[in-house]
C-alpha cells in the first residue's frame, strides 16, 4: 500500500499549535518531516500541561506529543550561523518548507521564500502567521485566545448579559490547519503539473473568519450586529443545556421542528404540552422559552444524562449529553471510531494522540509518537546531509546541534 | 491551483463549506441543486431578513465560487445527466445522512463503476458507522457531544455553544484535508478513495490540550468564563472597556513583562499611574507565576483605566506602545479593522438578491490571498453553460428535462 504522502519531504520550522498541527497531517500521510527545533528557544508547547506524572520536563508534555507525532526531531541553534548554513541545505532537499514565526524571523536567517527558491525553485513554502504579511498589525505579537477576539468569535461566545467568554483554548489554531493542509496539498498538484513552487502566506485571522461568516455576511448586508445568546438559537425552541443528575452533568436537547417537539413531549410524558399554545406553533415556543426551558429542566434534572440522550434518540429528538474529556475517552462512537490512539513514547510512556478526523479507504495514515527534541539530529545529519561523523561530532561539541 | 478538477457537489448547507474551499483553491465546483433550489438557501440569516431562496447569506458565503446546476436527483430521469457529470468529475462531495445514497444509488460501490479514480467524500455529525451513526445532530448537540461545549461558558451556569454554528463548518473543512491528502495519494497510484469524515472527531480535536490532561493527569478542565488558568492561578482575558471589551493578559515571563511595563508608563503618563503597577519588576517575573495577591492589587487599577477608553484606541495604542491587548471585535469591526483592509481580505459582490437591482456588499475571502473569487450563483445560472455548451445537450434536450422538472 502507498502511504498518501510517500516521498514528500518537508522542513519543518513551525511551532505551538497551528503550524504542528498542519504538519502531523503530513507525517501521519507518509511524508518524511523535520522538525527543527531548539533547546534554546524551546517550542511553548513544549512546556505547557499536561505533563507525565504533573512533572515539568521538555519530552514529558502531552499538548506537545499530541501535535507532533512521527515526527524527526532536529535540534538547531538559529542563533550560530553554521545551523543556519545547515537549514539553508535542507532547504534545498525540501519539497515544503513551513513556519509559523512572526514574520521576518526566517528572512532574517535567509531562509526567506525569494531566499530558498534560488537553490530550490520548485519548493513550497507555507508561512502562517497571526494577521499575514504586510498590514500594519502584521508583526504585532499575542497570546492565548487573541483570534477569536479578533475574529469576533469571542464577542457571539458567552451569554447578552455578561461579559463574553471565549470559546475553551487557542480555537481556531485547531480549526485552520484542514485548511492550511489542503493549500500546501493543492500547492504540491500545481507544482507537479507546472513545475512551479509557491509561498502561500496564510493569515489565521482571515481564515477564522470561515468560522464566523453567516453573522458577518448579516452585518455587510443588513447591518446587524449580531450578539452572543447563551444556547439560545435565532428560531428553534426548546435548544439548550438541560440539568442531569450528578454533579454539574449536562444534556443538550434541540428541536427543530413539530414532530421533533411532539416526540420530545411524549417522553416527557406530557403529550397535553404538544398543543398547549404557550408552546405551539414554533414561534409561541421561542417566545416562551423560559418556561419551556424550566418545564423541560424538572423533567431532566433526575435523569442520567446518557440514559436521557439514548432515550431522545431513539424517539427521533436530536439529544446530546454536554460530555467532559473523561466522557470523550469513554464515548462509544469515538471508540468505534479509534478516536484515541495509544502509543509508546520514549519518556512518556504509552499515552493517547488524537487519530485523524476522517478515514481514507485507500491510504490510511500510520501514527508515531512525537520526538524527544533532537532525537533524530544526527540521523539527519548523517542520512540527509551525508556529514561525515568526525564533522557530526564537531558540530555537537561547538554546541549548534542543541 | 486546482484549475484542472471538478468538484461535483451534491451537499446541503451542512457540508457546504468543503466545496467552497476547494473552490478558493481554483477548482471547478459544480454544485447540484433541486430546481427549486437547494437546502443551503433556507439557511439564515436573509438579506432585509426576505427568506427568498436568493437571499440566504449563509448561501452567499458558502456557495461563493461555485457554478450552480439545477437536477432532481431524487428523480430516475436525472441518471443519465448525473452519469456524465460524475463521469466528468474528480470528487464527489456530500453531507446527507448515513444511508441516504445507498437509497439513492449513489453510494461509493455506485460511483465507482462509473468513475473509479473518482475521490468520493462523506462528512456526516458522526461517521458512516457506529453506536451514534444515525443519531441527530444539530450544531448545538454535536458541540455538546465533542466535548467543547463543557469547555466553554460561565462557571454559575449552564455550559453553552458559541453562538454561531461550528460544528459542520468545522468537520466540512476537514472534509478538505481528507480530500487533499486523497488526491495526493491519486497522483501518486491513480487511485480514487473513499473519504468518509466525521465531525464529532474534527470538533474533538479542537480541545487544546484538555483531552490530553485528562489522559495524562485524570483532571477534566471546567469552563472559565472571561479568566484562563495560567500557572496556578486564573487571569481575566476579556475587560469591559468605554464602549465594548478588549483582551489583555498579564501571563508573566519576558514578553508578557515588558507588555505590561508599557502599559504601566502609559497609564502613568496618562496620570492615572498605580504603584502597584510601576514598582513592580514585570520582567522578573515568570511565565505563569504571578502572585494571587498581586493579581488582586493590579486588576482595580486596570479595570479603571480599561473603562476609560474605547476599544479602538486602546488598541491603536497597544499596537504603537507594544501592548499585548487586542479588541474584542464585534461583526462591525471586522470590516474596519485595518489590518483586513490593508490586506484587501473583503470582495466586492453582487449580493445574491432576486430583485432587479442587487446591491453591492463586502463579500469574504478568499483565505490564501493568491484564490479567486466569485459570487454564489443563483439557482441554475450555469445549466445553459454546463449542460449545452460543455457537455452538448440540445435546446431541445433541455428543455424536456425542464418540463419534467429534472432541471
Amino acid at each position: 500500500m502507498t502511504a498518501a504522502l510517500e516521498g514528500l519531504k518537508v522542513l519543518d520550522f513551525c511551532w505551538v499549535a497551528i503550524g504542528p498541527m498542519t504538519t502531523r497531517y503530513l507525517s501521519d500521510f507518509g511524508a518524511t518531516v523535520i522538525r527543527v527545533e531548539s533547546i534554546h528557544r524551546v517550542d511553548t508547547l513544549r512546556t505547557a500541561t499536561p505533563h507525565k506524572d504533573g512533572i515539568p520536563g521538555i519530552n514529558r508534555s502531552g499538548y506537545f506529543a499530541n501535535y507532533n507525532g512521527g515526527k524527526r526531531s532536529l535540534a538547531l541553534n538559529m542563533s550560530q550561523p553554521r545551523a543556519r548554513e545547515l537549514a539553508r541545505e535542507l532547504a534545498k532537499w525540501a519539497d515544503v518548507v513551513t513556519e509559523n514565526f512572526t514574520p521576518g524571523i526566517m528572512e532574517r536567517w535567509g531562509l526567506g521564500y525569494d531566499d530558498i527558491r534560488k537553490s530550490n525553485p520548485g519548493v513550497v513554502m507555507f508561512s502562517a502567521s497571526m494577521q499575514g504579511r504586510g498590514g500594519p498589525y502584521s508583526n504585532h505579537p499575542g497570546f492565548g485566545p487573541v483570534l477569536t477576539a479578533l475574529s469576533s468569535h469571542t464577542h457571539l461566545t458567552g451569554w447578552p448579559d455578561r461579559t463574553p467568554t471565549s470559546p475553551y483554548g487557542a480555537y481556531t489554531d485547531f480549526l485552520l490547519p484542514h485548511l492550511t493542509v489542503a493549500a500546501i496539498a493543492a500547492a504540491l498538484d500545481n507544482r507537479r503539473r507546472t513545475g512551479e513552487g509557491c509561498h502561500i502566506d496564510f493569515s489565521q485571522l482571515e481564515g477564522s473568519l470561515y468560522f464566523v461568516a453567516p453573522p458577518l455576511m448579516d452585518y455587510a448586508a443588513n447591518g446587524r450586529v449580531q450578539t452572543r445568546q447563551g444556547n439560545r438559537h435565532p428560531v428553534y425552541a426548546p435548544h439548550n443545556a438541560y440539568p442531569c443528575a450528578g454533579d454539574d452533568r449536562w444534556c443538550a436537547i434541540a428541536c427543530t421542528n413539530a414532530d421533533e417537539w411532539q416526540a420530545l413531549c411524549g417522553l416527557m410524558g406530557q403529550p397535553s404540552l404538544a398543543t398547549d399554545p404557550r408552546f405551539a406553533p414554533a414561534d409561541a415556543r421561542k417566545r416562551n422559552e423560559e418556561v419551556l426551558d424550566e418545564i423541560i429542566g424538572r423533567w431532566t434534572e433526575p435523569q442520567d444524562a446518557f440514559q436521557l440522550m439514548h432515550r431522545c434518540q431513539q424517539a427521533g429528538v436530536p439529544a446530546g449529553v454536554v460530555e467532559t474529556c473523561e466522557d470523550l475517552f469513554n464515548d462509544e462512537q469515538l471508540a468505534h471510531r479509534q478516536h484515541y490512539v495509544f502509543l509508546e513514547h520514549k519518556e512518556i510512556g504509552r499515552h493517547a494522540y488524537d487519530a485523524n478526523c476522517f478515514t481514507l479507504s485507500e491510504s490510511p495514515p500510520v501514527y508515531r509518537p512525537a520526538p524527544l527534541l533532537g532525537e533524530h539530529t544526527d540521523w539527519v545529519l548523517r542520512e540527509i546531509l551525508n556529514l561525515p561523523e568526525a564533522e557530526i561530532e564537531n558540530l555537537h561539541e561547538s554546541g549548534i546541534l542543541s | 491551483m486546482l484549475a484542472p478538477y471538478r468538484i461535483l457537489d451534491l451537499t446541503d448547507g451542512r457540508g457546504a463549506l468543503c466545496g467552497r474551499v476547494l473552490g478558493d483553491l481554483g477548482a471547478d465546483v459544480v454544485k447540484v441543486e433541486p430546481p427549486w433550489g437547494d437546502d443551503a438557501r433556507r439557511i439564515g440569516p436573509f438579506y432585509k431578513d426576505d427568506p427568498h431562496p436568493e437571499n440566504s447569506l449563509f448561501w452567499a458565503f458558502n456557495a461563493a465560487n461555485k457554478r450552480s446546476v439545477t437536477l432532481d436527483i431524487e428523480s430516475d430521469d436525472s441518471r443519465p445527466l448525473l452519469t456524465r457529470l460524475i463521469k466528468s468529475s474528480h470528487f464527489l462531495i456530500e453531507s446527507f445522512r448515513p444511508g441516504h445514497v445507498d437509497s439513492l444509488g449513489l453510494n461509493y460501490d455506485a460511483v465507482k463503476q462509473i468513475n473509479p479514480s473518482i475521490i468520493y467524500v462523506s462528512i456526516t455529525p458522526f461517521g458512516q458507522e457506529g453506536p451514534y451513526a444515525a443519531y441527530k445532530a444539530t450544531d448545538l448537540i454535536g458541540m455538546a457531544l465533542s466535548g467543547m461545549m463543557y469547555l466553554t461558558g460561565d462557571t454559575d451556569r449552564p455550559p453553552i455553544r458559541i453562538s454561531t454554528p461550528q460544528f459542520w463548518a468545522i468537520g466540512s473543512a476537514s472534509a478538505v484535508a481528507g480530500a487533499m491528502i486523497a488526491n495526493h495519494h491519486r497522483l501518486l497510484t491513480g487511485k480514487g478513495q473513499y473519504v468518509d469524515v466525521s465531525c464529532q472527531q474534527a470538533v474533538a480535536r479542537s480541545l487544546s490540550h484538555a483531552p490530553m490532561i485528562w489522559d495524562m493527569n485524570r483532571m477534566n478542565m471546567q469552563r472559565q468564563g472571561p479568566f484562563r488558568p495560567v500557572g496556578k492561578i486564573n487571569l481575566r482575558i476579556n475587560w469591559e472597556c468605554a464602549d465594548g471589551y478588549v483582551n489583555f493578559i498579564q501571563p508573566g515571563g519576558h514578553t508578557g513583562g515588558r507588555s505590561m511595563t508599557n502599559l504601566s508608563n502609559w497609564m502613568d503618563e496618562e496620570g492615572v499611574g498605580h504603584p502597584v503597577l510601576r514598582d513592580t519588576d514585570w520582567g522578573e517575573i515568570g511565565f505563569g507565576q504571578l502572585s494571587p495577591e498581586l493579581v488582586e492589587a493590579m486588576t482595580p487599577p486596570l479595570e479603571r483605566f480599561f473603562m476609560s477608553k474605547t476599544k479602538s484606541h486602546l488598541a491603536e495604542q497597544a499596537l504603537e506602545r507594544r501592548i499585548l491587548l487586542f479588541p474584542v471585535h464585534d461583526t462591525k469591526d471586522v470590516f474596519s479593522y485595518p489590518q483586513l483592509l490593508a490586506r484587501d481580505f473583503f470582495r466586492e459582490a453582487e449580493l445574491p438578491s432576486y430583485t432587479e437591482k442587487p446591491e453591492i456588499m463586502n463579500a469574504i475571502g478568499p483565505f490564501i490571498a493568491t484564490g479567486s473569487f466569485r459570487r454564489a450563483p443563483r439557482i441554475g445560472e450555469h445549466n445553459r453553460e454546463i449542460y449545452k455548451d460543455e457537455m452538448g445537450l440540445s435546446d431541445e434536450e433541455i428543455n424536456r428535462l425542464k418540463e419534467q422538472k429534472v432541471i
